[in-house]
């Protein structure tokens, strides 16, 4: 059976009308991640199959599907970064947090994640909170940091 | 009205200006752009991009009755010491780098045709960028018309810099004569890790692209293109949208460019972090807000590309190459550079190295020239190992041949690319299995998953890679066939470049590969399974190595030797640390 919709499927004939990258990170903008109620919305709105933003939301990887915490901690694993041993930094904030890469702290206060460059090759290894980028990281000073974030 | 003549003026003024490009600010910028404005000092303060010296930010220039002094590292907290200096009129010499660029051995080498005004004018300034001759270019380009153009460029020889050198003019002249709807695209998609020259151009001198396309849409008498960039470069973003807007107030953008019959119009296209739109057809998928998939060419995206209409992608960096040919005509851009790669590179050096940054260099510079002269040699206490060029999709530049040209045929007779530009330095203390299996997991990850030699064979190669790094068995020959057949069959550049890393290293340090696999051994001590901590006769007995360590296997009475207990080491490297007296060592 197929299932019966109000609107047809089909593009806007103007396809430039719309760019779904371009809606989607509005959507991300304004709640920090993308809800799937928010998603069905679109799809309904602009008549493109759900599976097609889907596929869209989940290739790039500037999309999140789950609420973000507080702080997400990027730590820079670009070449330079990586030379420089930026793989001991999460380790070490791995041990410190109880926490995988990917994962949340229990609490949602802080998350851990990887980035491929941010462009601070200079002052690798370069580690990045939310939007400050922070380099030349010691062990020490991620510490500190992780003090001060708590 | 622009005033060119009066930005002139100021430019040659006394002024301070404050490098604020995304690499100024992380070294603190802002505050000391604050400070300083803050200071009464009686001279403008202004903002400017970035001139390359990343190694040296914050910069900040002071230019005082003619006089023209640099000074880097001026952090917040040293800024106050180089206010007291401009006051009273003196050159603070602890913060001196040099009073001019050419003065400083970092720029010797160097040749800054593109990156001209990059931290010297404000980006935002359009009439500070023609006083530069800014948009002189674009007006030659409107004398000579579209087929003088074409030519002006085809005479310069100028290969897109975006890695694979492809003659420019030759890409405009597939779509130059085609009738009806086209589109030209700036990539400034640049995912590959250790590249940043078209963030700094972005950011630094958004008007120098605008100019390229707009004498690229004379050329192939085209009326809208695009920028795709990174959303990861939020500030380059920024200071593209208000180029734009300004460049359309005033006439170099829009319907009726400069009042002649010519019309342009850009747009930005933000990417959402997927090193795979690099790639063309990707990028167009990505334009069109669709999953930035590859697909087979040909059709090539002259033919059938934005929208399905014939389309033109240069990157960031030709579209800057561009405004420097029509400037200074083509018999004075060949004169720079090699016979069949005439102009520049800018290249970005970073890694192991004591000045790392961006770099203008005539394309046939020595490596040796990038990493000694330009790049300041290696730190102290390390050797150099390899270069690595091109990102994931390069290759590595060994010791014996240093004296290699930085060209895109020497670089390929290696087995490397010069890729977008991107040269990472390694010393000693980096393993060459663990660099490849660090690009290995890179572009697996990365990989679009379209087509199977690139989606499972890049996942197989990594496998053996990490098993290499645990010193378990791999067959090398296995290795390479595996390489050499993702690179013969995947389907876009991403998987039949991935295999690069692997085959160049495999050429040049095969060794290494073979102790790891026979003798189980890393000698730069960085494949944990490979490693034993390790306490000498130096030990003092103090007990920091055992009160840091996470799993507490090291034990010991104070001052005497202490030791560790190898079963349950996790080989964190944290003892090694924070040894005093450096008695730990790595086997």
């Amino acid at each position: 059976m197929v299932e019966k919709r109000d609107k047809p499927i089909c593009y806007l004939k103007d396809p430039k009308l719309h760019n779904l990258i371009a809606a989607l990170q509005k959507l991300q903008e304004k709640h920090g991640y993308l809800r799937v109620s928010d998603l069905k919305k679109l799809s309904h709105e602009k008549g493109i199959p759900g599976t097609d933003i889907y596929g869209v939301a989940t290739f790039y990887s500037q999309f999140q599907m789950k609420k973000p915490a507080k702080y997400t901690i990027y730590v820079c694993t670009g070449t330079a970064c990586h030379v420089n041993r930026s793989a001991d930094i999460i380790q070490f904030i791995e041990e410190s947090l109880q926490i995988k890469t990917g994962e949340t702290t229990k609490n949602r206060l802080i998350k851990l994640d990887t980035v491929n460059c941010i462009g601070a090759c200079a002052k690798a290894p370069a580690i990045m909170v939310n939007d400050h980028v922070y380099g030349q990281m010691t062990k020490a000073k991620v510490k500190e940091l992780i003090l001060k974030l708590r | 009205m622009i005033d060119v003549i009066n930005a002139k003026k100021e430019l040659d003024s006394d002024r301070i200006s404050v490098g604020v490009g995304t690499c100024g600010l992380s070294a603190g910028a802002g505050p000391v752009y604050d400070a300083l404005k803050k200071a009464n000092l009686k001279i403008p303060v202004e903002k400017v991009g970035c001139s390359g010296m990343c190694y040296n930010e914050p910069i900040v220039t002071v230019v005082k009755s003619g006089k023209q002094s640099i000074y880097g590292l001026v952090t917040e907290d040293k800024v106050g010491t180089l206010i007291d200096c401009i006051k009273s009129g003196r050159v603070c010499k602890e913060l001196l780098v040099g009073t001019s660029l050419d003065k400083i051995p970092y720029y010797k080498k160097q040749k800054r045709i593109v990156m001209k005004n990059c931290g010297f004018i404000d980006p935002l300034n359009i009439a500070q960028y023609m006083s530069q001759g800014g948009y002189g270019a674009l007006k030659k380009a409107i004398e000579l018309g579209q087929d003088g153009v074409l030519k002006e460029v085809e005479a310069s020889g100028l290969r897109g810099r975006g890695g694979a050198g492809f003659p420019t003019a030759r890409k405009w002249g597939f779509i130059a004569h085609v009738k009806g709807k086209k589109y030209l695209v700036a990539n400034g998609d640049e995912g590959d890790p250790g590249a940043f020259m078209n963030r700094t151009l972005m950011e630094s001198d958004p008007f120098k692209i605008l100019e390229g396309m707009a004498i690229g849409a004379i050329a192939t008498d085209c009326d809208e293109g695009f920028i795709y960039t990174r959303a990861e470069y939020p500030l380059a973003i920024k200071t593209l949208e208000q180029a734009i807007c300004l460049a359309r107030k005033h006439g170099f953008l829009g319907n009726n460019i400069l009042g002649t019959k010519y019309n342009f119009d850009v747009s930005i296209r933000k990417g959402a972090g997927a090193f795979v739109c690099g790639e063309e057809t990707a990028l167009i998928h990505s334009i069109e807000g669709k999953r930035g998939n590859p697909s087979p060419r040909p059709p090539y995206p002259a033919t059938k590309g934005v929208y399905g209409k014939p389309t033109s992608v240069n990157n960031i960096g030709t579209w800057g190459h561009v405004v420097a040919v029509l400037k200074y005509g083509a018999k004075q851009f060949r004169k720079v550079g090699t016979k069949k790669t005439p102009g520049t590179k800018v290249i970005c050096l970073a890694g192991k190295i004591n000045r790392a940054g961006i770099a203008e260099v005539p394309i046939g510079t020595t490596i040796k020239d990038i990493v000694y002269s330009i790049g300041g040699g290696m730190p102290k206490g390390t050797t150099f190992k390899a270069a690595l060029t091109g990102g994931p999709a390069g290759g590595c530049v060994p010791k014996t041949k240093l004296n290699t040209r930085l060209d895109y045929e020497e670089m390929q007779k290696l087995g490397s690319i010069m890729g977008s530009g991107g040269i990472v330095v390694i010393s000693n203390e980096s393993c060459i299995v663990d660099i490849a299996r660090y690009f290995m997991n890179f572009t697996q990850e990365e990989s679009c998953g379209k087509c199977t030699p690139c989606r499972e064979g890049t996942k197989r190669l990594l496998e053996m890679l990490e098993r290499i790094t645990r010193g378990e068995k791999v067959e090398i020959l296995a290795l390479r066939q595996l390489a050499e057949f993702v690179r013969d069959n995947s389907l876009c550049g991403l998987g039949q470049n991935a295999p690069n890393p692997i085959l160049s290293t495999l050429r040049y340090f095969e060794k290494e590969y073979i102790e790891h696999i026979n003798k189980h051994k890393c000698k730069s001590g960085v494949c944990k399974d490979l490693i034993t901590y390790f306490i000498t006769d130096k030990c003092i007995g103090c007990g920091m190595c055992a009160k840091n360590c996470p799993v507490a296997t090291i034990s010991g009475i104070p001052k005497e030797r202490y030791f560790i207990h190898q079963e349950k080491c996790i080989k964190c490297g944290t003892c090694y640390g924070v040894c005093p007296v450096k008695a730990i060592i790595k086997k």
